[in-house]
């Protein structure tokens, strides 16, 4: 069984993504019967071409993915290499599973509400300070750079790329190796760049794959955060989509084309600068520099750091003041007046689909995690690496503009007649959380050190005792961490949910979605931390569980 | 030979999409009340307004307890969403059984799906209330943004263009579009509209244009090129000359009505636009505005148009669905829609066809502070005919959209 489960994952997505593939590919080329499409043409590409703000939205969506993945992943390394091992990072620890588990859209929302003109930074010095009594007209949010967008992506994808490096740092003796340079005269983030750095970086790729194909075609947070002069393309293609003329929809469909390979030239501009940095990292250390004067970059990056943990904590808690807010005016630091109505209003169906949501976001997570480990063992134990090159298709799903892809994935689940049906809302988040626990587990399984399985093995384990009792407890955290980061996803998920599920099935994300497009502040901070309190808890118990589970033998998920 | 052949798979496939049963026929009511009972319909409907969401969840009971029709309300962020779904479905080929029974919907939509062969019916004209409308008196009910109805969808509520101002900052708002370009220059970065393709950003362009142009007939047909540029010059002339004063010097836009109004509670904004007359005095009522917001329209009449709910041509319930909408446009239900209360939306009843007690209820109504009465709204401007809308905003977007 186990040497086809590669075979059998891909299997079981390749239907789906093909169908999703085909629904983006087919109208992109003019062929959709239901609309009247029945030749093949190239007209949907001119459309697209002759769109004036085509070359700017492509650009804007470039700088943003790349500018938000280079600088998250800088601020991650920095962060690490200053203060892993101490008690600030051991703090910086602490407070990641509850900002993980802020969804997007509501951090970008809380920190537009931090810096907007009106927002809470410019209430706390107003009007003592700036005297001002209604907002200054000042371009904060929405800037046509897109600065404000990268910097709502950059406090989410930071965290995330902390939590994959913190996952990945079990496999390497970091500590050692960083003071193995120190008493060579190295600096301390020099040490843990120039010895640490190289060998998390593998583990972390696929992570870091994700978070640039993310960035650069988000749009909850390009919506309420990004430039709209013109937007970025997967907004643009988003709109084209919702637009009551049907016709745009072949245009939207050529727009997901070219978004799709925007993302995977992308990909092979950011492979080449991995390239580009391992070869001046070479070149760093044949120069012998030992950059021991750290202490300024130290102090900066602990900046960041918490720039970063406040943006999210500070965003979240406006929301929530938000939820029980009354009327609240400028420049008031708190509301005018305070009232629970907000809650009470949403309290009567909430259990019932909170409920909903975690028994679809647990099914999805372990059917996900059981595909995942079955694929890595059988890599591991029968040598399957070269099966894996057929896994990118996991990664489909992440870089196809979601829009445009659930399309043909519906059609396909209508011609089953699995819509409405709870186990097609799971099986289609399945396809979604998939590749985020495969990225996320992948790396750290590779990594463990075989030699463990080799003494099992001298010592007459077989190689399921020595997957359940050693590799598994061993990678525990990783495992953890995958499952609390796929939970997360399929919490989040809303067109997939909504479309597959008919509106017959509701979760937490559908509600939000539907009632935040109104726009009220009070019912967004209601939802977003409804939405927070869920992959929380899944979040906690990753990091906590381990230390709960081994607390007589440390060491254990430590290498 | 083969030509019989054709014919024959014609036959053969036509055979196969006549349906198994026939259709519900809404000119016999007690049929389609018989079969309605025990259905449940799946209305996809907006759900961004919890004051709607629950005026829905209330029409739902009502129609349990008097027709045992179930309704479920699937809330939608976006209408297309259900117009997505009725073409997916389309192109799996699943002609009944559908999964969306009701659909809020009007103009650019509805034209859409009617192009494209969507909807069942007719039907609206043939459920008893319709007695209760007078289509002379109100065209909006039988042309949605100019193109005809022909009862393939109901109303159920009528919208109209307003703006809403705090009167705390403004005490003069301006009553046309020349002086609203006046109060601007005065007040720079104090006002601005939802950014075209959004419906109300669009409707404020219409707006202009109908008060700015020389000729408003070519706008109630189908747009031409060759009059395109000649009746829209005014209309960029003022907008160009607009934007430079608008909030943000025009660099950057509201995404929608919502995202506008929050502006106004932000105090960034002064002046809003709204498509729905009660919508200052409801969020007055919900903390969203300060109490000080009045609501307004323009001299010489603003924009009206009515909201309308269609149904599906493969929907699984359309018995049950055409039952709720002609519950929905019982005195009931608009006497209830209306009250400032819930929702302070205006009615699309005819008060000359109800009883004198019933139209006595409508005009007891409170409608709340920031609400204008149905004389002060002044007239209804009918809709141009959606292909302007559409050639409006992308050549606004070119023109606007796109910083160069």
């Amino acid at each position: 069984m186990l040497p086809f489960a590669p075979r059998l994952t891909i299997m079981i997505l390749l239907l789906p993504v093909g169908a999703g593939l085909a629904g983006v590919l087919a109208p992109a080329f003019g062929w959709f019967p239901a609309l009247g499409g029945v030749t093949l043409s190239l007209d949907p590409w001119r459309a697209l071409l002759a769109w004036p703000g085509l070359s700017s939205a492509v650009w804007l969506s470039i700088v943003t993915g790349l500018g938000a993945t280079l600088i998250s992943l800088i601020l991650t390394v920095m962060i690490c290499a200053a203060w892993q091992g101490t008690r600030a990072f051991t703090m910086i620890e602490r407070a990641l599973s509850p900002l993980l588990s802020v969804p997007h859209a509501a951090a970008a929302f809380g920190l537009a509400f931090l810096i907007a003109p009106s927002g809470w930074i410019s209430r706390a010095f107003s009007p003592w300070a700036t005297g001002w009594t209604q907002a200054p007209d000042i371009l904060i949010t929405q800037d046509p750079n897109g600065f404000a967008l990268m910097a709502g992506l950059v406090v989410k994808e930071v965290l995330f790329l902390l939590l994959m490096t913190l996952a990945a740092l079990g496999q390497v003796p970091a500590r050692r190796s960083v003071l193995m340079a120190q008493t060579m005269g190295y600096g301390r983030m020099a040490g843990w760049v120039l010895t640490v750095f190289p060998r998390i970086y593998p583990q972390i790729r696929l992570p870091v794959y994700a978070v640039l194909a993310y960035s650069c075609s988000v749009i909850d947070v390009a919506l309420i955060l990004g430039p709209t002069r013109p937007s970025t393309l997967a907004v643009q293609v988003l709109q084209w989509l919702s637009d009551p003329d049907l016709t745009l929809r072949f245009q939207a469909a050529a727009g997901s084309v070219l978004q799709l390979v925007l993302v995977l030239g992308l990909l092979l501009v950011w492979r080449g600068g991995e390239q580009a940095t391992a070869r001046l990292g070479c070149a760093c250390v044949r120069r012998g520099h030992r950059m021991a004067a750290d202490g300024g970059m130290r102090a900066l990056s602990m900046v960041f750091a918490l720039l970063a943990v406040l943006a999210v904590g500070l965003g979240i808690l406006g929301l929530a003041v938000w939820s029980f807010a009354g009327f609240w005016s400028f420049p008031n630091l708190l509301p005018d007046q305070f009232t629970l109505r907000n809650w009470m209003r949403q309290s009567g169906g909430i259990s019932k689909i909170a409920l909903e949501t975690a028994v679809i976001g647990s099914v999805a997570t372990v059917l996900s995690l059981a595909l995942v480990i079955a694929c890595l063992e059988a890599e591991h134990r029968h040598g399957l690496r070269q099966s894996n090159r057929a896994l990118w298709l996991l990664y489909l799903p992440l870089i196809v503009p979601q829009a445009t892809f659930l399309i043909g994935l519906q059609t396909l689940a209508i011609s089953t007649g699995l819509t409405g049906m709870r186990a097609a809302v799971i099986a289609a988040h399945v396809i979604f959380v998939l590749p985020y626990v495969f990225l996320s587990l992948a790396d750290p399984w590779r990594a463990w050190d075989t030699r463990q399985g080799l003494v099992a093995a001298s010592l007459g384990a077989g190689a399921n005792r020595i997957l359940w009792r050693v590799r598994l407890p061993m990678l525990l955290r990783p495992v953890l961490v995958a499952a609390a980061v796929g939970f997360a996803v399929s919490v989040g998920q809303y067109l997939p949910t909504l479309l597959i599920g008919m509106g017959r099935i509701n979760t937490l994300t559908t509600e939000a979605v539907a009632l935040s497009s109104g726009g009220d502040r009070r019912l967004i901070g209601v939802y977003a931390l409804s939405q927070t309190v869920m992959p929380f808890i899944g979040f906690a118990l990753a990091l906590g569980l381990p230390a709960l589970i081994w607390r007589n033998r440390r060491g254990v998920d430590r290498g | 030979m083969f030509p019989r052949l054709t014919t024959t798979a014609a036959l053969l496939l036509a055979g196969l999409t006549v349906p198994a049963f026939a259709e519900p026929d809404p000119k016999d009511w007690e049929a389609v009340l018989q079969e309605a009972r025990g259905q449940t319909v799946y209305w996809n409907a907006w759900g961004g307004d919890p004051r709607t969401n629950d005026y829905i969840a209330w029409a739902g009971e009502q129609v349990q307890a008097q027709f045992g029709v179930t309704l479920e309300h699937v809330k939608l962020s976006d209408t297309a969403t259900a117009v997505s779904t009725v073409i997916s479905e389309k192109a799996a080929g699943q002609t009944e059984g559908g999964s969306i029974d009701l659909i809020w919907i009007n103009g650019a939509n509805f034209a859409a799906m009617k192009e494209n062969d969507l909807l069942f019916g007719p039907w609206a004209e043939d459920i008893p209330n319709w007695a209760l409308l007078d289509p002379q008196e109100n065209p909006a009910l039988i042309e949605d943004f100019t193109v005809p109805v022909e009862g393939l969808e109901a109303p159920w509520s009528m919208a109209r263009l307003v703006f809403y101002y705090d009167s705390a900052r403004v005490a003069e708002p301006p009553k046309t579009m020349l002086e609203f370009l006046d109060w601007t220059q005065a007040n720079p970065g104090r006002f601005t509209y939802p950014q075209p393709p959004d419906f109300l950003g669009t409707t404020f362009l219409k707006q202009a244009l109908l008060e700015l142009a020389v000729r408003r007939d070519p706008l109630y047909a189908p747009v031409e090129d060759r009059v395109y540029d000649e009746v829209t010059k005014p209309l960029w002339e003022y907008i160009e000359a607009l934007t430079p004063d608008l909030w943000r010097q025009g660099q950057a836009y509201p995404q929608n009505g919502p995202a506008q109004r929050q502006l106004m509670a932000d105090s960034e904004i002064d002046i809003a636009i709204s498509f729905s007359p009660g919508e200052a005095s409801a969020a007055i009522a919900n903390f969203e505005l300060p109490d000080t917001v009045r609501s307004m329209v323009l001299e010489g009449g603003t924009i009206g148009n009515a909201s309308f709910l269609a149904i599906p041509f493969n929907a699984n319930a359309k018995a049950g669905a055409m039952v709720v909408a002609n519950y929905l446009m019982s005195v009931e239900a608009q006497l209830h829609k209306q009250d400032a209360e819930v929702m302070g939306t205006p009615t699309v009843l005819a008060m000359h066809k109800l009883t004198p007690e019933d139209a006595a209820r409508f005009a007891d109504l409170d409608l709340g502070i920031a609400t204008l009465s149905p004389a002060d709204l002044g007239p209804a401007l009918p809709e141009p005919h959606p292909s302007w809308m559409e050639r409006i905003a992308s050549d606004w977007e070119a023109r606007f959209g796109v910083a160069q």
